[in-house]
């Protein structure tokens, strides 16, 4: 069981509010991603979760139990760190058994926990080794072990797939995926790549500046974003915004368009000048200034033989305008 | 910084470097060779060397009219004693420093520091007078706190810089995988930072060893521990040189070798952690 | 990482250290208080009271007191000032690409393991002994008059024997400095065009800040309270030549068992130590990432 409740969350330091008010229910067995820029608070969230910040007020149940004042230890939730925090003068096996220690399980128990768990994650070959000798993706599962032998309620993970490169980001990804789904155990997942969001999510939950912009599936979240912060977060490349007498034409006072639904046809309605271009072989970004002034992003199937400077004529795909009004929140 | 030079260049070098530090080095040797001469030939003049008369009966000598045994047991449980308690004390105030610092964490360690700027001789009297009420005097007990007491600040310092180097998370996991304030700070701070408290150690076992104020003052035979020794030996017999090098090479002859095993360790405790 | 549980304990684990050395400091010092407005000489034990702050006037009324304070100064800031320049010598000397490094380090550190008694006997008498010292027969040998280092300059020959103690301890830091520092990074400078001594003043000086910081913050709290090799050596004397403060206090409380005077020069000396500690904290403080 995970099921997690935050009521009326509040965090601050001093007197600055990282989290002004936050409600959220997470569902057992539900990968939730927080997802934001840097500094919106959504590490500090999730260590409000783990208990390793208390809360300034508010309440955070887990399973249906008060857990607001209760140590990390006793929230039965195991958290995997941006650094992987293992321990670096135990051996990997050791490092996996430390909760098990902690708990006060048997040598037999602990071993064969960790065995277990060594097979799901492909550490059987390393389990006498120190972290050190390990590479950045092994490590990164050793941290997870220790988090799974615990059987906790709910994992926690701070940016984990930051330290490694892009290759590994990938794999990784897939794995912790797969393991949601072997495990069916709540996932709790923090990061700043929308990428992670979308590909892992069950539910992405937006943060900006301490709050929650939106909470949705990630095509919710694409196809209807609630408003200008989400529409410009969710996507890549980013959302098209278009202010002023184009936007009032369709009453509303900006409008977004993604990069993928701009085609380029004879007679589109919004004229500009193709600048740079980026070819990616199966896509063509293209940047193009309308005669408007607006620099707008467009992205292409497969090649298209435009070149800096060469005039071309946009149009908008039927139904995928999206309206946003003064206050920045999405029109109906 | 391994960069190219002449071999001429390092030839000349090194002959420098090896001068300088044969200087800085050689008023310890000539005391280690004067305590295996005869003492007429300590004070030949021209001084001897090579004609010198070599003999190990100042050594003999030294060992008769003193206990020495004791000295030596009374400096090793002085302190070890005395820097292993201020560990005990020191690693859970550097823990908190370290990984819960306050706004007033850095006040706190300059005041603490600042309490060894207090000149020994000033609270000389009141100390005294405050051991001999306690029953303290002479023994080994008290100048274990005595001396633990004295370089409390280093050691909660050191600790404190190399405790700063270990990542937060990894203390925070321990704390996410069940360890409790205890068991956090016994299997995974204390491991970690390992090197930097044998440092911690070595440095203040040699402060100890080498303190001569307050070991003289509060004992007079049971604790007395060598740096009692060889005052004991320097004012009476000002003239045997041979037999006052042969006593001073023995009290300082077990940190030195001390010293020069563990240098390593040493030189990165030296720099009390601040400079890497 | 804190939460209020956490910060409750670290103030239940700072605790212990801070009530021991608030007790180690301030009890001594509140006695030391009381009997420097006391008067309380052991040679005549049954004449007590209160004095107001005679024995605090005794101290400013004595020219030896103002020449104590000057040696005070003198020697740390003498020690500071060779210890910190020869250092500095001695490291860029060292870190050059020299044989036996390892061994260079043994042989320079070792007088920081002599205990200060020792240390300061080995250069009494094997050293500085007009008769018998080395020093005095290579004057001879010189067809020199030797020099009589403790009855002429006796607080030099005291900042010299303090120096030899504490030169390992300002080298070794200034060398581990110096070896952190990265080779690009002079290497960057030399293909600037920057000459050796432009690297030093540039480049070398400026990264050693904080090891020299170190340095003269580590050694003034120990040399503000010497006193074991003036004891062993010159005694204070010839005359107050060589006597510092606490070797004043201490000369007021064994010698004239003058526990009163002897208190009253200790908060004397209590005030001075906190003076130099204000002004190296403003002074080089901010080096200190502590």
């Amino acid at each position: 069981m995970g099921k997690i409740t935050l009521q009326h969350v509040n965090k601050s330091f001093g007197e600055v509010a990282v989290i002004p008010d936050i409600n959220l229910q997470i569902e057992d067995g539900e990968f939730v991603v927080f997802v934001g820029p840097s500094g919106c608070g959504k590490s500090t969230l999730l260590r409000l979760i783990a208990g390793l910040e208390d809360v300034t007020a508010g309440r955070i149940d887990i399973d249906g139990t008060d857990a607001t004042h209760l140590p990390p230890a006793r929230r039965g939730l195991a958290m995997v760190f941006q650094s992987y925090a293992l321990y670096p003068h135990m051996t990997v096996r050791k490092n996996i058994a430390f909760p098990l220690k902690m708990a006060g399980l048997s040598e037999e128990e602990q071993e064969k926990k960790v065995q277990h768990a060594a097979r799901i994650l492909n550490l059987s070959n390393y389990l006498d080794r120190r972290p050190g000798q390990l590479s950045g993706g092994q490590r990164q599962r050793v941290a997870i072990g220790r988090a799974i032998v615990r059987e906790p309620a709910a994992f926690l993970f701070d940016e984990p797939l930051s330290n490694l490169d892009a290759a590994l980001r990938v794999t990784m990804r897939q794995e912790i995926t797969e393991l949601h789904q072997s495990l069916k155990t709540t996932m709790i997942y923090v990061t700043h790549d929308q990428v992670e969001a979308m590909t892992m999510a069950d539910k992405i939950v937006v943060l900006n500046a301490g709050n929650i912009e939106q909470v949705g599936s990630p095509l919710d979240l694409y196809h209807r974003p609630a408003n200008l912060f989400v529409a410009g977060f969710i996507g890549s490349p980013r959302m098209n915004l278009i202010e002023g007498a184009e936007a009032a034409r369709h009453q509303a006072a900006t409008i977004g368009i993604r990069p993928e639904h701009l085609d380029i046809t004879e007679g589109g309605p919004w004229q500009g000048t193709v600048g740079l271009t980026e070819h990616l072989g199966s896509d063509t970004f293209l940047k193009v200034t309308l005669d408007t002034g607006e620099l707008l992003t467009v992205r292409a199937n497969g090649e298209v033989a435009l070149r800096h400077g060469d005039r071309v004529a946009l149009a908008p795909q039927q139904g995928k305008i999206h309206r946003f009004g003064p206050d920045g929140k999405a029109l109906a | 910084m391994a960069r190219a030079v002449s071999p001429r260049r390092k030839t000349l070098t090194t002959l420098a470097a090896w001068s300088v530090a044969f200087i800085i080095f050689f008023p310890v040797l000539w005391m280690i060779l004067t305590s295996f001469k005869t003492e007429a030939s300590a004070v030949a003049s021209p001084p001897e060397l090579l004609g010198a008369d070599w003999t190990l009966e100042n050594y003999a000598e030294v060992w008769q009219r003193s206990d020495y045994p004791r000295f030596f047991w009374n400096s090793v449980v002085i302190s070890l004693g005395s820097t292993l308690l201020g560990l005990a004390v020191a690693i859970p105030a550097a823990w908190a420093m370290a990984f819960v610092p306050g706004k007033r964490t850095k006040d706190l360690l300059m005041w603490m520091l600042s309490t060894k700027m207090m000149p020994a001789v000033a609270v000389m009297i009141p100390l005294y007078l405050l051991f001999l009420k306690l029953g303290l005097i002479d023994t080994r007990f008290g100048l274990v706190i005595a001396l633990m007491l004295m370089n409390l600040p280093i050691i909660v310092w050191m600790l404190y810089t190399y405790f700063r180097e270990i990542p937060g998370e990894i203390l925070e996991a321990a704390r996410m995988d069940g360890a409790g304030l205890v068991k956090e700070i016994l299997y995974v701070l204390t491991p970690m930072a390992l090197p930097g408290i044998a440092s911690t150690l070595l440095l203040n076992v040699i402060l100890a060893w080498n303190e001569a104020f307050w070991t003289i003052i509060l004992t007079t035979t049971k604790a007395a521990p060598l740096s009692a020794f060889i005052a004991s030996f320097s004012a009476p017999q000002g003239l045997f040189y041979a037999k006052l090098s042969a006593a001073s090479t023995m009290a300082i002859a077990p940190i030195l070798i001390l010293g020069w095993f563990s240098q390593k360790q040493l030189v990165r405790g030296l720099t009390f952690g601040a400079v890497k | 990482m804190s939460t209020q549980s956490s910060r409750l304990a670290a103030r239940v684990m700072v605790a212990p250290s801070v009530v021991l050395l608030f007790i180690w400091m301030a009890v001594p010092l509140a006695m030391t208080l009381y009997y420097s407005f006391r008067l309380y000489r052991l040679l005549s034990p049954d004449r007590t009271g209160w004095v107001g702050f005679t024995n605090y006037l005794w101290f400013f009324n004595s020219p030896d007191f103002w020449l104590a304070l000057w040696n005070t100064l003198a020697l740390v800031g003498g020690v500071l000032i060779i210890t910190v320049m020869l250092g500095i010598l001695i490291a860029l000397l060292i870190d050059q690409p020299v044989k036996g490094q390892g061994m260079l380090r043994i042989l320079v550190i070792a007088p920081f393991f002599v205990m200060p008694p020792v240390a300061a006997s080995i250069w009494e008498n094997l050293f500085m002994h007009p008769q018998n010292g080395l020093l005095a027969a290579v004057a001879r040998g010189f067809g020199a008059q030797p020099i009589l280092f403790l009855e002429e300059y006796p607080l030099l020959s005291v900042i010299g024997i303090v120096s030899w103690e504490w030169l390992p301890f300002a080298t070794l830091i200034l060398l581990t400095s110096l070896q952190s520092l990265s080779s690009e990074q002079l290497e960057a400078a030399e293909m600037d065009g920057a000459s050796a001594l432009n690297r030093l003043r540039h480049i070398i000086l400026p990264h050693m800040t904080r090891a020299i910081t170190v340095v003269i913050l580590i050694q003034t709290i120990f040399l503000l309270g010497i006193f074991g090799e003036i004891f062993t050596t010159t005694q204070g004397g010839p005359g107050s030549a060589s006597t510092t403060l606490p070797y004043m206090i201490f000369k007021q409380a064994i010698a004239a068992k003058d526990i009163g005077r002897a208190a009253a020069g200790g908060i004397i000396a209590v005030i001075l130590a906190n003076i130099v500690a204000y002004f190296l904290m403003r002074g080089i403080g901010r080096h200190l990432d502590a």
